[in-house]
């Protein structure tokens, strides 16, 4: 979602990293393109000014002392700078000592909130909660019974009124209380910030139902425009946290920036795809490290400690520090991964994956001749793999609906794979990951180097290793 | 080292080699087209087949009998719009309160332009001419410094062809206005008010509903159908799109009606499947009785930067013909038409300006050019 900025941000550090010393014309070169990508991103101008002068005056610093590695204080400058500005913590939502605990949803028109709506109501009643969802939009053709449909796909009742939306706002909350629900999700009409009439519309719904959580919905496409709409509704509503709307396309994601910087209000939750389940809390701290293309290793963590088996993934790992990783384990690995969900998106969320790489568009359909490769390998074949000999290979290649020359490679490659896994194990003494990028991961910076040793991909890039893995817990 | 440590790497490892292997093996494969992405949604029940149905109107001449709702006279773009707080007011006030013209003068506007989303390629073009202007002393005043980028911006929105193309024909062969765009921009609104307009204008007008998607689309656009007393043809929920906007234009072709409106589900240009069924719809919309003579971006004013990458894949798609931008009454500038104007060549045609019938306007880009400029 953030993947060009990411890039761009990316190639930038990755000029000024490892300088020895940065002069200020470094300095001033570096500032001009942060400044232009965050513009591209859509973040707010001011917001741009702000981020850019504390981050400028941190790169000063940097220049000045004599610090080893200028270019990582610069780099370390503009990760805390986008932290903050995402905002810390996550919003946790708590309910009501005396239910029902009542949702208010706001933004402009099409920027989906009766979508919004639906899918906070699911996530509430995936939190075990029994929500009831108030169609107050009497203003769109069909909005209402937009939220019909997807009440029942999702086995939510909805309430409303055709003759006035406060009263239907009111009411539905009287409907709540007399159904024992718990949560009430009001969703209006979607309005301009600039039309008097209908802001004082959603004042008096607000008035009528006195919200515990009011929630700005906001298109992660908009551009400088969301802060002004965001400080309107702010101003009409006090707002609580901000709903980031189809943020499953390529937009930069700077409004979603900027809104948090201006009213001071978290993002707290990102609409995610189209399926009603697609809809997720937002972790500011973790979007700093995507947007830095520095990855997102908490969630990959908590993603991959769900999916490997633990002893399993230690033996296979110390077999691999040792060169004894079989193909099997190899398949093994691959089945586990699979559980983490779509390749895009693990990929997505791994530090220093080179642009092709994230670019290529991998399907995980993708993978599947490699697995029917390695399947149609006898066990034998699959420990030691050397013993594959022509007839073998055919076999193979037949049996998995490929060609010879694609088992020869797989082969070739994964041999090669081993030999520098072999070297890495020997070199870096995992568990002594002290210095950055040296040793341990850092070594894994060969990696891919062992992919393309065939020479048939010459620029194939190699992934440039993970210097100072952000959010890795030292243990 | 902890255990999460070893799963990142396995993960790392796997991921790695594997996506290698995909990538060694496409470039050899050389240009081998990726495989053919199913263009169904993966969530959506099954397409029925046979499942449209039609809403007959008992008579189909209602539209031409009801009388026209009385149109307000109609604002010009610059009224309406002068209604938002301009974003250009402050750098205006700046550039015109200094003597004469300083850095800060092209700070204050290369700021208002970015502020109106037109993107920072532009802008810098925009003021890299206005200094070269003032470096060659072409330019000495504050005003004319105003009036020299209103002129260029002007001139870079001149000169395109911002007609609806309506080819008369053979009675038979309706033309078809397709309407594309993301989610939420306004697509069935923006029908709504344009099947008015056409039927004001004496063209007899068909909806097809191609929105299977967004529950209750098809309601939307039933009530505006309604509104207008025209026909609407529509499918089931989750129908195939191009299904029913081939039988909304085999049935207007029928019923001899000029014009077929056919709206299309939002979807965000990134989804691949999403995009090929709207090729399919686009492709489909020209095989039977009619003609495809325009097909209608929509964009909405608030848009930023994405809007150019939008334009450009819905283009790819659909060969889009112009660009409709929506919910311009508001306090978002629409400035992104710059780039999409220039660096794509789609011209804007329509403009949204409100709620109301009336709302929907023809593009001026003098008019809107000014309007930023109001003070």
């Amino acid at each position: 979602m953030f993947d060009n900025l990411s890039s761009r941000l990316e190639d930038i550090v990755t000029k000024i990293r490892g300088k020895g010393r940065l002069t200020e014309a470094d300095v001033d070169e570096v500032m001009k393109e942060i400044r232009t990508a965050l513009l591209e991103a859509d973040v707010n101008v001011t917001v741009v000014r702000s981020v850019c002068n504390r981050i400028r005056e941190h790169a000063i610093g940097a220049t000045r002392s004599k610090a080893l590695d200028p270019g990582q204080q610069v780099v370390k400058a503009v990760n805390d700078e986008l932290t903050r500005a995402l905002g810390g913590e996550t919003l946790k939502i708590t309910y009501a000592s005396k239910p029902p605990t009542v949702v208010l949803m706001a933004g402009l028109q099409g920027s989906g909130k009766t979508t919004a709506s639906a899918k906070l109501a699911a996530w509430f009643k995936a939190q075990g909660r029994q929500p009831l969802m108030v169609g107050a939009d009497l203003q769109r053709p069909a909005a209402v019974e937009q939220l019909r449909t997807l009440g029942r796909q999702i086995d939510v009742p909805v309430f409303s009124d055709p003759e006035d939306p406060v009263l239907t706002a009111a009411d539905g909350l009287e409907e709540a209380k007399r159904l024992g629900r718990d949560v009430v999700i009001v969703d209006t009409a979607g309005r301009l910030s600039i039309d008097a009439e209908m802001m004082e519309q959603v004042r008096l719904i607000s008035g009528a139902v006195d919200p515990h959580y009011t929630f700005l919905v906001i298109d992660a496409m908009t551009g400088q425009d969301a802060v002004q709409t965001a400080e309107a509704f702010h101003a009409t509503l006090q707002i609580d946290g901000v709903i980031m709307s189809k943020l499953d396309g390529d937009a930069r994601g700077g409004a979603a920036l900027s809104v948090k910087e201006v009213i001071g209000r978290p993002i707290a939750f990102a609409s995610t795809g189209e399926k009603l389940t697609e809809f997720e809390q937002f972790h500011p701290d973790r979007m700093a490290g995507r947007i830095l293309g520095m990855g997102d290793m908490l969630t990959l963590i908590e993603q991959a400690e769900q999916a490997f088996d633990e002893e399993q993934a230690e033996a296979a790992a110390s077999k691999l520090m040792e060169g004894q990783f079989t193909l099997d384990d190899f398949l093994e690995q691959m089945q586990a991964l699979k559980k983490m969900g779509p390749l895009s998106g693990v990929l997505g969320m791994m530090p220093g994956m080179p642009k092709e790489l994230k670019g290529a568009k991998i399907d995980d359909d993708d993978l599947k001749p490699i697995e029917a490769i390695i399947r149609s390998m006898t066990a034998e074949e699959r420990a030691v793999p050397t013993i594959i000999n022509g007839s073998r290979r055919a076999r193979i290649a037949a049996g998995s609906g490929t060609q010879v020359s694609d088992v020869n490679r797989l082969v070739k490659q994964f041999a090669d794979m081993q030999k520098m896994m072999k070297k890495m194990g020997m070199m870096g003494k995992p568990g002594k990951k002290g210095k950055k990028g040296k040793g341990g991961l850092g070594a894994l910076k060969g990696l891919p180097g062992g992919l393309d040793l065939d020479g048939d991909a010459p620029d194939l890039p190699g992934l440039p290793g993970m210097p100072n893995m952000p959010g890795m817990p030292r243990r | 080292m902890g255990i999460e440590v070893l799963f990142l790497i396995l993960a790392v490892i796997v991921v790695a080699f594997g996506i290698g292997v995909v990538v060694v093996n496409r470039r050899r494969a050389g240009s081998a087209r990726p495989p053919q992405r199913p263009t169904a949604r993966p969530d959506a029940p099954p397409p029925r087949p046979g499942g449209t149905l039609v809403e007959e109107r008992p008579d189909t001449d209602a539209a031409v009998e009801a009388p026209p709702e009385v149109v307000e006279a109609p604002l010009s773009l610059r009224d309406r719009l002068a209604k938002a707080r301009s974003t250009f007011a402050g750098a205006i006030a700046g550039v015109l309160g200094r003597t004469g013209i300083t850095e800060e003068s092209f700070e204050d506007l290369e700021e208002a332009l970015l502020r109106a989303d037109v993107g920072v390629g532009i802008a810098t073009e925009l003021i890299d001419g206005l200094r070269e202007k003032v470096r060659n002393k072409e330019v000495t005043e504050p005003q004319e410094l105003l009036d020299a980028l209103a002129a260029e911006m002007t001139e870079r929105l001149a000169g395109a062809d911002r007609t609806l193309h309506f080819e008369p024909g053979d009675p038979g062969s309706p033309n078809v206005w397709m309407f594309v765009g993301v989610n939420g921009v306004g697509k069935t609104t923006t029908i709504g008010k344009l099947t008015k307009h056409e039927v004001d204008r004496g063209r007899t007008v068909l909806l097809a509903a191609g929105d299977t998607f967004r529950a209750a689309a098809a309601e939307q656009l039933t009530t505006w159908a309604e509104r207008a007393g025209v026909e609407i043809v529509r499918g089931a929920e989750g129908a195939d799109p191009s299904s029913v906007i081939f039988d909304g234009i085999e049935r207007a072709a029928a019923r001899d009606v000029d014009l077929v409106m056919a709206d299309t589900a939002g979807r965000l240009h990134t989804k691949s499947n999403l995009m090929e069924e709207l090729r399919k719809v686009r492709r489909v919309a020209e095989k039977g009785a009619g003609r495809v003579t325009e097909t209608l971006l929509v964009i909405d004013a608030t848009t930023g930067q994405n809007g150019l990458t939008q334009a450009r894949e819905f283009r790819e798609a659909t060969d889009v013909t112009g660009v409709v931008l929506t919910k311009l009454d508001g306090s978002a500038k629409g400035g992104i038409v710059f780039a999409i104007e220039t660096e794509l060549g789609i011209p804007v045609k329509l403009v949204g300006v409100g709620e109301s019938l009336g709302d929907l306007v023809d593009f001026d880009p003098n008019e809107f050019v000014s309007a930023l400029f109001e003070h």
